[in-house]
């Protein structure tokens, strides 16, 4: 009975009595979950126009953030360091279009999949060989205050990062929708041979589309280095950002953003106010678990393309 | 000219059943566990038992098991390191709880104990498929490790939270425990591993088998024509997180001594699934050759700097191992897709006419 009430009562009265305490919660939630989705965003991206399931994309994101401090350190300015690192991430999906996904077209997505858990390490090696692994600062100069609207405290940082990856989506958005390359990714994206069929060269396409989910992931980097530092932890929100993913749908913008916003807001209401039940540290879990739970009803996430099945 | 089948009859139904075919296989096979249980622990030196052939040993156990799911039932997890470790914390508590239980009764009940807990995680596979499905075994991967963290009965409530494998005889020879020497721990390891994988290789030929990969290669068909998908994708879990939950065992007995859940964490589960990409899919034998490549290629690593007289930093040589390891990952899937069974298979089309070719 007792432990009842601390499920399913206690924690909602705690709500209702310090609303205030609640709405920073959420909003620290969302703040969250825009991070999230700016690493969900790479994934699906790639996933889209090429059907890779790119697990790298997290160590993308500690590759970009790892070059652009490596790079600073030596005493390249910000703006100059950062238009390197983006050179840097479109060499990279050259190298990776030509080394790695010419070879393995038509392959099964198994191996797809396994050639970018491959690509991963990797990446980290090569990362780590090049900058050091020691934990290293990244400050590209955001406010990191914080301040109080009605009882409710807000840091500038994570409304800043808000704001990027607003921004972010806008961008991609435009970029889809209005300019004839953006077409052309959602031509392939729709469906490959058509795509094909009609002149659209699928190689130029896999670059560009590698490159746009380098600079995403550049992004995710420059804000979660600035947030928590740049280290090799940074890679494993790749496996945060994966019950977005599933959450979201694979093959759906929109579901990765407001995939994000669940998860985020989800994962820190449930640390706060069920975490101290069962001994906390149930953020690493909880996200699957709720992905989980929408998946049983809805199995190809939230947006995603419906799943039709032919014998 | 060696290698051929020419010759061979089979006179009786049961003979052109037969597991292995050829003759020579089966000379080959015999000649292979001959030399396992007889030369290698009397050659083999202590480093190269502990370091090489037990985690060889376990691994294959593992690959066995995640080969049997993806391979041959279809379904793709990343929850192997979890099932391992569910096999090692519940046969730490078998033997700790009834210290007179024959230990290798004791992995077997903890391999029954993780198919219970893969039948669960192996649910949501009725409703969602590929990368949704990996996606969803993680949850069971992080769900598991957290629980290992943090339910102190689990590790019998003791303070650094880490499990030790105690010491136990089976008739009358130290099995586990500090004291059990590696010659011992290998044979009892390389029992277990040629047994199971005789059943699996059975399972595999049998009704069961033929259900998972009728499955496998498309559900919606196997249905019609009669398949249960409940029971085939669950038995599938089921077995193999059996073969999972032993290998978890074996870790925490027979390899490590003692473990924490860091020992199965989402690495190991990526180790597994390489070892079943890289050795084949749907192949038992590619199991094996998986598990000896990706073994070996990081001790060869480790101790290729010494042997070409390099000198190197500790921690650079340390992130060039896992950079060499990952370029060699992509590289081999380019050059073999479908793995070492692939090129075996390859191998022995070319034996066959080896050395006249016309």
């Amino acid at each position: 009975m007792e432990f009842l009430n601390a499920v399913f009562v206690a924690p909602f009265a705690d709500m209702l009595e310090f609303p205030a305490f609640f709405v920073e919660v959420v909003i620290t939630g969302l703040l969250t979950g825009v991070m999230y989705s700016l690493v969900a965003l790479g994934f699906v991206l790639i996933f889209k126009a090429s059907g890779v399931f790119n697990f790298s994309q997290g160590v993308m994101v500690l590759f970009a953030a790892l070059t652009l401090v490596g790079l600073m350190e030596k005493g390249v300015p910000v703006w100059i360091a950062l238009i390197l690192t983006m050179l840097v991430m479109i060499a990279l999906a050259f190298a990776v279009e030509r080394v790695m996904l010419r070879p393995l077209v038509n392959q099964d997505p198994i191996i797809l999949f396994m050639a970018t858990i491959g690509l991963t390490f990797f990446l980290e090696g090569f990362g780590e060989t090049l900058w050091g692994s020691n934990v290293k600062r990244l400050d590209v100069g955001i406010p990191n205050e914080s301040f109080e609207i009605h009882g409710v405290l807000l840091n500038q940082f994570d409304l800043f990062a808000a704001a990027i990856g607003a921004v972010l989506v806008a961008g991609l958005a435009l970029f889809f929708h209005k300019t004839p390359v953006g077409r052309a990714l959602r031509a392939v994206a729709d469906d490959h041979q058509a795509a094909m069929s009609v002149g659209i060269p699928l190689r130029t396409i896999w670059i560009i589309v590698w490159s746009v989910a380098g600079i995403v992931a550049m992004v995710a980097g420059i804000m979660w280095g600035a947030k928590s530092g740049v280290q090799f932890s940074l890679s494993l929100i790749a496996l945060k950002a994966l019950p977005v993913l599933i959450l979201g749908g694979f093959t759906s913008v929109p579901g990765a953003i407001i995939g994000g916003l669940i998860i985020g807001v989800g994962e820190k209401v449930a640390e706060i106010y069920w975490g101290p039940l069962v001994g906390g540290a149930i953020e690493n879990w909880f996200a699957y678990v709720l992905a989980l739970a929408f998946l049983l009803f809805r199995p190809q996430g939230l947006f995603g393309e419906k799943i039709i099945e032919r014998v | 000219m060696l290698y051929r089948e020419a010759g061979q009859f089979k006179t009786t139904y049961v003979a052109d059943q037969a597991m292995f075919p050829i003759a020579q296989d089966r000379w080959f096979l015999g000649a292979l566990l001959l030399v396992a249980y007889l030369v290698v622990p009397n050659v083999a030196s202590e480093y190269w038992l502990q370091a090489v052939l037990i985690p060889f040993l376990v691994f294959c156990m593992a690959a066995i098991g995640l080969n049997l799911l993806i391979g041959y039932a279809g379904q793709l997890s990343l929850g192997t390191g979890a099932f391992m470790a569910v096999g090692a914390y519940s046969t730490y508590k078998l033997i700790t709880a009834f210290p007179d239980l024959n230990v290798i009764v004791a992995f077997l009940l903890a391999g029954f104990i993780t198919a219970g807990v893969g039948l669960v995680f192996g649910i949501p596979s009725l409703r969602i498929k590929g990368f949704y499905l990996a996606v969803a075994t993680l949850a069971a991967q992080f769900f598991l490790s957290w629980m290992f963290n943090k339910v102190p009965w689990f590790y019998n409530y003791n303070p650094s939270g880490t499990i030790t494998a105690p010491p136990r005889t089976v008739f009358g020879v130290m099995v586990t425990g500090p004291e059990a020497t590696a010659e011992v721990r290998y044979l009892v390891a390389l029992t277990l591993v040629a047994l199971l994988a005789l059943a699996a290789k059975n399972i595999v030929r049998g009704r069961i088998g033929r259900s998972w990969m009728a499955i496998r290669d498309m559900d919606i068909a196997a249905e019609i024509i009669g398949f249960q998908p409940l029971q085939t994708k669950l038995t599938a879990f089921a077995v193999s997180s059996f073969y999972c939950g032993v290998a978890g065992a074996m870790t925490l007995c027979l390899y490590l001594g003692s473990a924490e859940t860091e020992a199965f964490d989402i690495n190991v589960s990526f180790l597994v699934l390489f070892m079943v990409i890289i050795g084949g899919l749907g192949s038992m034998l590619g199991s094996f050759l998986g598990a000896a490549f990706i073994i070996l290629v990081p001790v060869f690593l480790t101790n290729a700097p010494q042997l070409f007289g390099i000198h190197m930093a500790t921690d650079t040589q340390k992130h060039m191992e896992v950079m060499i390891f990952g370029g060699l990952i992509v590289y081999f899937l380019i050059v073999e897709p479908r793995g070492f069974a692939r090129l075996w298979q390859i191998a022995k089309e070319k034996l066959r006419i080896w050395p006249f070719p016309y």
